[in-house]
């Protein structure tokens, strides 16, 4: 048999599993309107994705992954609690290493349930491990809830806090406005000449432009008073860097971030939701004392999890794309709902790269 | 067969780039009417001219069916995506400078740097409902820009001539384009971000990496570039 006909076995047989473990299977269109994902992403995503044109819908994007359409499907007429399973091909579109693939199948595990999450993290990640048994893969784990958490809680003004939030995705950004907001950063010239002025400075040259005077006139103001606020304190600082840089098995990882609490109390909670789930990982048999944790882990991979993630690596295989990957999207379905949002967690496994993991192994 | 020199078919542009060569000893001329797109090179055996518009020239060079070619560094970086891999650089000719830059209205008072673009993007969004927009022609260029540079919240709109009167026109917020003096966008009420250009463009003899090459062209080749480096 090919290798694309080895790979969509493989793929029947991944997606009945998750089917005999309560899933319903779903079958999302190829083509998904472009505007949704361009909304999610913003522009970064043409840079991954295929679009394509027709003169009565508009642009369209070749599917770039079944989390969107999924959640999207489920929100608009989805039942209560729901479990789903998919396997298809996905598209994405490489301008800079032409030996990664630009379509290849995945298969899903998708779970809607507002009861226990943490219970839900580990039934998706054990059932991911379990279709992953006896592969030489590394699990790696973190949680993006306990740096926003972290970020929610900093003594600092609302507008701070909502610019951080806004780049936890874009770790260079964040770096910088936490850099800023700490007074570490010099000042850029333009800004120190524009708080040496007063009043309302537009007004001398033509307005032009959708952007109004007022909006600018009401930007200066708040920079003024930005200016006027004290820098974010520095033990809150270090805590926060100290947070981002945990990396160890989970028992020492969250030994070191009650640490860390001390300084930045609203990650309480948030660890709180870590413990639990470590509990519930612990009870489907997974091997917790050896799990890494990483806080910043996810932090760079332009997704919409806000909580929970993983992913498996094959160590021996550096050329390899991370096999299979997952995390919590509560958020994601807070933008697509429309007014209704409802917990969720899901992950994907890769079935052409277990098998060229498997053909390396034999 | 014979070594192919891709040079663009008009203008300034071309003329220039006859100047350049014709200095280095290397007579490049159209010929037949003005409308055909032939030309013949003196000064140096086995080169076949090919004009053809800057435009094609990237993409002519990375399929291999010229050998050497002229355009700007703008247009190879925009349209060859693993450029470094395709072609190679054999002079900057000194000419066509042009930077592509990005630029807002001067009446954004607020906005010098990229910092404050990524803040009033985020801004315009929530007031306006839709990304701030950014008209330019050079969609992977800025792209890239401003995806390293961490900027969010903006949407790249096409457009392919008269780019700076989109502000104006409220089709779009701010522009990225490619300007030598500054004076156009001066002309429309709009001002450069300090951060530097997205890129520094000028006119460029590029090599073909993948062009298939006789042992005679390669010999002919070799003669060719010893004279435009010494020349």
């Amino acid at each position: 048999m090919s290798d694309r006909m080895n790979a969509l076995a493989l793929a029947a047989r991944l997606r009945m599993n998750f089917e005999a473990a309560g899933a319903r299977v779903v079958e999302p269109p190829y083509l998904q309107p472009a505007e949704t994902l361009l909304d999610l992403y913003g522009e970064d995503i043409r840079a991954r994705a295929y679009v394509t044109t027709d003169a009565l819908r508009g642009e369209q994007m070749l599917r770039p992954d079944f989390t969107v359409p999924v959640v999207q499907m489920h929100m608009s007429h989805g039942a209560e609690p729901a479990r789903y399973t998919y396997a298809g091909e996905v598209f994405r579109r490489q301008e800079h290493d032409e030996d990664r693939a630009n379509e290849y199948l995945q298969v899903g595990y998708e779970v809607f349930d507002r009861k226990d999450p943490a219970s839900a993290d580990a039934e998706v990640f054990a059932l991911i491990a379990l279709q992953l048994r006896d592969m030489p893969v590394r699990a790696a784990t973190g949680d993006i809830g306990i740096l926003m958490a972290a970020v929610q809680g900093l003594n600092t003004t609302d507008l701070r806090k909502a610019a951080l939030m806004r780049h936890i995705w874009r770790p260079r950004r964040f770096r910088a406005l936490l850099d800023r907001f700490a007074g570490r950063a010099p000042l850029a010239d333009s800004r120190r000449k524009l708080l040496s002025t007063e009043g309302v400075l537009t007004g001398q040259v033509p307005a032009i432009g959708k952007r109004r005077p007022a909006e600018i006139d009401a930007r200066v103001d708040a920079l003024r008073a930005d200016a006027a606020e004290p820098p974010i304190a520095e033990h809150e600082i270090l805590a926060l860097e100290a947070l981002m840089a945990v990396r160890e098995t989970i028992p020492y990882a969250s030994e070191q971030l009650r640490d860390i609490a001390v300084d930045l109390p609203s990650i309480n909670p948030a660890l709180d939701r870590l413990d639990a789930r470590t509990a519930a990982m612990k009870a489907r048999g997974i091997d917790i004392e050896t799990l890494d944790f990483e806080a910043s882990y996810g932090r760079t991979s332009m997704e919409y999890y806000d909580g929970f993630v993983f992913g498996f690596y094959a160590d021996a295989r550096p050329d390899l794309p991370v096999i299979a990957s997952g995390g919590r999207y509560d958020a994601l379905t807070r933008q697509l709902g429309q007014g209704a949002e409802i917990p969720a967690v899901g992950g994907v496994l890769r079935p052409d790269l277990m098998l060229r993991l498997e053909g390396a192994e034999q | 067969m014979t070594l192919k020199l891709g040079v663009p078919s008009k203008g300034r542009l071309m003329e220039k780039t006859f100047e350049w060569f014709a200095k280095r000893g290397i007579t490049l001329s159209r010929t037949g009417s003005d409308r055909e797109y032939a030309g013949a090179v003196e000064g140096v055996d086995g080169v076949d001219l090919v004009l053809l518009s800057a435009g094609e020239v990237p993409r002519e060079l990375a399929a291999g069916r010229i050998h050497l070619g002229v355009t700007g560094t703008d247009l190879v970086q925009e349209k060859l995506p693993l450029w470094e891999q395709q072609v190679e650089e054999v002079a900057p000719l000194g000419f066509g400078h042009a930077d592509l830059i990005l630029a807002v209205p001067q009446l954004w008072v607020d906005v010098d740097t990229l910092d404050d673009l990524d803040a009033v993007a985020a801004a315009f969004r929530r007031k306006h409902g839709h990304r701030l927009r950014i008209a330019t022609k050079y969609h992977r260029l800025v792209r890239e820009y401003l995806m390293d540079a961490g900027v969010a919240d903006y949407q790249l709109v096409d457009s392919q001539g008269a780019t700076e009167g989109t502000v104006k026109n409220e089709t779009a917020e701010m522009v990225a384009d490619i300007t030598s003096t500054g004076e156009t966008l001066r002309a429309n009420h709009l001002k450069l971000l300090s951060d530097g250009p997205v890129l520094r463009s000028q006119a460029t003899l590029w090599r073909s990496r993948t062009a298939k090459c006789s042992a005679d062209e390669k010999k002919v080749l070799g003669a060719l570039l010893d004279r435009l480096h010494n020349g």
